[in-house]
């Protein structure tokens, strides 16, 4: 049963040639096996998966409806709220917190059938692009043990890519869905901000963060956004829009499509042999079809340095609850309440938190407002203008999804070079616009992943390309051997 | 004072009395057991997110509508950061930039003279929670009990111009605020349980300057009274600082009810700063032209119009109009009685007289107390028709006042009833006229005061029951046949 998928799963589930309990303990068995080389689960919810399985199970059998993802085993990050199962965020800070409520993603996917297997690794409190930021440990990247999986949604991705999970949800916030799709050769879908819940999700940069799935295949991308997606009234940002089936949009057929090429995410900063392979499925697109042409999007080079005020700048006001009075980590040796504030939180978040609680507390400082965090509104505005403008011509966009392919740990120790990591995806977050990252063949035998940018609520058209593309090219079905685990 | 002149502008403190809190659905009740009013949201749990309780939104809209305010088109909510273990996520959602109103104004009356008070704005915030320290301050104490349950009561903050010049004014501007308030039903404005809040900005200017003197800001007023000993402590003092030939520090003081004096709490440069933001979490508020009109359309009668009316239309000397209308509930007893008996100025003289007598003496406020306008309407009758004395009726009032009984079962209850039977009174008559021959030489002899203690006597014979217009003409008629 390595690496199925949910389609596949599915039609044996129903057929009765495998139960969820089957097919739980064998997720469960391989988690066993390898997650102590992989590390992509923080927490592994053995029991409660079980349980799980056998009430489908039971349902099944009576011939009780069942939900469309029913028996599929699956890994939430460990930044989604989960009643009764600890959730830290990866941090010291929330080593022992359990939270009293659900994510409205996973109530959702309960209420869908599908089981949690357990939660799985992030840099911590999501800052980072390599899931080096831990505050437990790194998690390994399955195509190659010494890199990194990406971040900061990696052990959600090497879950995915290992054959841990059949899908798993992360949150993206400059691109911590996409990276790590890419650097694990899975498919990675940020949806358009609003689309799907945040009522749950631990919040890093809250105008940024939007929660997406991590699948083998674009089909399941398509069923995991119709399990997930859709308005929330506990969520003020969720969009109250129409939400299609996503599934109708599986169409192996491009032609005529409008696709631009913005020039800005290629050359400098990018791997050339990334940018080949890019090119490739450039002329993979045209060949099926697709009108394909250079385009621009000129505030492309302001997104980064805005992005790291923006987002900072929230961080630093939504962790600054972690203090140490309610839950969570509190420092013994205080001795009166400041000092317990600062000891608890010194103590508790790892050194690139601290930077961006620094960063955005600064940018916000009295006197520094409007020449950081006001200008960096202000560069928001013009990156959205500028996909707006792109989007009355092109139906979608493509750009590679990482500079690189997965890096060794350790090796983008410059804080400014991992930074970089995200230049390609963070632009996307800004505009609030949805983004998908699909596997496109190898590189030194580690995936490259381009991206798919679609204009508000076009998840459709980024589904459509990207399923005519894995129809088309066995290039995006790609499949790690596993040797150093085994 | 002399030389000096205050300048001062009011923080004023309201919470709105909606069910449920103002990001949560939790309930806004007072009281309740420590942390049973509370829910992942108002607790700000790692994950959780506000939803903004539409009907604080129209609470705000109509008290910035009552004070005169333009209400904006366009309104946000942000985040007011600081640490405080009272703050469940370390800031307060609350109004910066772009408050829901603002330019409104007030008028009030001081010794005759109306005054317009400016209102700079009007903005909707979110309660803390309340901390029980075990020692005397926060750093003082080994630990702290934190109740959470009023965290996310919504408020609203009304902030006043520096328009005030003495704390007589400061007080007049607040209980005109607070009886708005009152009569738009948003809140209950109760100082003593902390839904109304006061800080004061004080300074002082010489007389004719126009520029602002340095300010403090003097908190912990905790009733109509402290606020004016407090401004009036505050003022003496930069005035002596001034004298002394100090400077007066920007500084934040808190009042100190029993020593009867203000002291300093912390300096500007140990103040907060506060990096306020836009809150991502909420989108901006776009509100609706026809929704304010039809908020403005639906205000009631607000109190000073209340009182030109009942001046006008009921014939009310000014100061009782005044009174009656100074408080929601003194003025819907009026009108409620008025509706059933239309007496006005009998009605108001019972309330200014007998009802404030006996609230003031209980320190009560009327709906505390048992008497209802179906009561005072029916004993009023019950005088007209003779039925009961004025004097009696001031018994009926004070059984009414304590037990809520209806004044007809009062008055058979404790046999009260008026005795106007000729019969029946001639005959005490005769019998006082017989035992106080002395008063009754002096009648005949010219003194007419006399006849005042004759019918002194009838009175007490007859329980102050007898008919007083009966018992004088009776009285009359029997001395004049003498």
């Amino acid at each position: 049963m390595e690496l199925s998928t949910i389609h596949g799963l599915r039609d044996l589930l129903a057929n009765r040639e495998i139960s969820a309990e089957e097919l739980t303990n064998q997720a469960l068995e391989k988690i066993e096996k390898i997650d102590d080389k992989i590390k992509a689960f923080v927490t592994v919810t053995k029991d409660e998966a079980i349980q799980v399985a056998r009430e489908i199970d039971q349902k099944r059998r009576k011939g009780e409806s069942l939900g469309p993802l029913s028996g599929i085993p699956m890994a939430l990050k460990d930044n989604m709220c989960t009643e009764g199962i600890k959730t830290t965020c990866s941090s010291k800070i929330l080593y022992n917190f359990i939270p009293p409520y659900s994510a409205k993603v996973y109530e959702k996917l309960l209420g869908a059938g599908s089981i949690l297997l357990g939660k799985t690794n992030m840099d911590e409190f999501a800052m980072g692009s390599s899931t080096e930021n831990s505050g437990f440990f790194p998690t390994r990247n399955p195509w190659d043990l010494n890199c990194v999986p990406g971040g900061s949604s990696g052990g959600s991705a090497a879950a995915v890519a290992s054959g841990e999970a059949v899908f798993a949800l992360g949150s993206d916030t400059g691109g911590s869905i996409r990276q790590p799709a890419s650097f694990c050769g899975v498919v990675g879908l940020k949806p358009t901000y609003g689309a799907v819940s945040r009522y749950g999700l631990i919040a890093y940069a809250s105008s940024l963060d939007q929660i997406g799935p991590f699948t083998r295949d674009v089909t399941d991308c398509a069923l995991v956004m119709n399990a997930i997606a859709g308005h929330d009234s506990f969520d003020s940002t969720s969009a109250a829009v129409d939400y299609p089936d996503y599934t109708s949009f599986l169409s192996n057929d491009i032609k005529g499509m409008r696709i631009g090429i913005p020039q800005e995410y290629f050359g400098e900063g990018i791997e050339p042999e990334v940018e080949a392979k890019i090119r490739e499925a450039i002329n993979k697109l045209e060949e099926l079809g697709a009108v394909v042409e250079e385009c621009s999007l000129p505030h492309t080079q302001y997104a980064l340095p805005a992005y790291y005020i923006i987002a900072p700048a929230e961080c630093s006001s939504n962790l600054a609850r972690y203090d140490g009075v309610r839950y969570g980590l509190r420092a013994e040796d205080a001795d009166d309440i400041i000092s317990m504030f600062s000891r608890t939180r010194n103590q508790g978040f790892g050194i690139e938190v601290k930077r961006r609680i620094m960063l955005g507390t600064y940018a916000l400082s009295s006197g520094y407002y409007d020449a950081y965090y006001l200008k960096a509104l202000k560069v928001r505005n013009l990156v959205k203008q500028d996909f707006d403008l792109a989007f009355e011509k092109f139906d979608c966009l493509l750009t590679p999804t990482a500079p690189s392919v997965a890096f060794e740990f350790g090796s983008k120790a410059d804080t400014l070079a991992m930074y970089k990591q995200d230049v390609c995806t963070i632009p996307i977050n800004l505009a609030g616009i949805p983004a998908l990252s699909l596997p496109y063949g190898l590189v030194n035998n580690k995936p490259v992943g381009l991206q798919l940018v679609g204009k508000a609520f076009g998840e459709g058209t980024l589904l459509r390309v990207a399923y005519t593309l894995e129809q088309n090219s066995e290039q995006t079905r790609l499949e790690p051997s596993l040797e150093g685990v085994k | 004072m002399g030389q000096y002149e205050a300048v001062i502008g009011l923080e004023v403190h309201v919470e709105l009395k909606t069910k449920s809190k103002i990001f949560c659905g939790c309930p806004t009740e007072f009281g309740g057991e420590p942390n049973t009013h509370v829910c992942p949201i108002c607790l700000g749990l790692p994950g959780v997110l506000p939803v903004l309780n539409k009907k604080v939104l129209e609470y705000a809209i109509k008290a910035g509508l009552a004070i005169n305010c333009s209400i904006a088109e366009f309104s946000k909510f942000d985040r007011k950061n600081y640490f405080y273990p009272d703050l469940t996520k370390a800031f307060q959602t609350s109004q910066f930039d772009l408050p829901i109103a603002e330019h409104g104004h007030l008028d009030i009356n001081v010794n005759g003279e109306i005054r317009r008070i400016g209102i700079t704005r009007l903005h909707m915030e979110e309660d803390a929670g309340k901390l029980t320290h075990q020692g005397e301050t926060i750093s003082s104490s080994l630990s702290s009990l934190a109740d959470y349950n009023r965290a996310g009561v919504p408020l609203v903050e009304i902030v006043s111009e520096p328009d005030l010049r003495s704390a007589e004014e400061a007080k007049a501007y607040l209980e005109m605020l607070k009886a708005i308030i009152e009569y738009i039903d948003v809140s209950d404005v109760k100082m003593e349980q902390g839904s109304l809040r006061c800080d004061a900005n004080i300074s002082i200017r010489p007389v004719g300057s126009k520029e602002l003197g340095t300010r403090t800001e003097v908190k912990n007023l905790n009733s109509f009274r402290s606020v004016q000993r407090a401004i009036e402590y505050e003022i003496q003092r930069q005035i002596d600082q001034v004298e002394e030939g100090e400077r007066i520090i920007q500084e934040t003081r808190t009042w100190d009810e029993n020593k009867g004096v203000t002291l300093s709490l912390r300096s500007k440069e140990e103040a907060h700063d506060y990096r306020y933001f836009p809150e991502p979490d909420l989108t901006p508020l776009v509100i609706s032209r026809d929704w304010v009109e039809e908020l403005k359309n639906g205000l009631p009668e607000l109190p000073e119009a209340k009182k030109l009316r009942l001046i006008a239309d009921h014939g009310l000397p000014e100061y009782d109009a005044g009174v009656i209308t100074s408080s929601r509930t003194l003025a819907d007893f009026y009108d409620k009685t008025v509706s059933l008996h239309a007496d006005y100025k009998g009605i108001s003289n019972w309330i200014m007289v007998e009802l404030l007598k006996l609230l003031n003496a209980e320190n009560m406020e009327i709906s505390e107390s048992k008497i209802s306008p179906e009561g005072l309407a029916k004993m009023l009758k019950m005088i007209e028709n003779n039925t009961i004395s004025g004097k009696i009726a001031k018994q009926v009032f004070e059984e009414m006042f304590n037990t809520g009984k209806d004044p007809e079962a009062i008055v058979k209850e404790k046999g009260l009833v008026q005795i106007s039977d000729e019969g029946q009174i001639n005959a005490i008559v005769e019998q006082v006229i017989a035992n106080n021959p002395k008063s009754v030489e002096d009648f005949k002899a010219g003194k007419e005061k006399s006849i005042g203690f004759l019918v002194g006597q009838i009175m007490k014979e007859t329980k102050g029951q007898a008919n007083p217009g009966v018992v004088n003409k009776l009285l009359k008629d029997k001395l004049n046949e003498l």
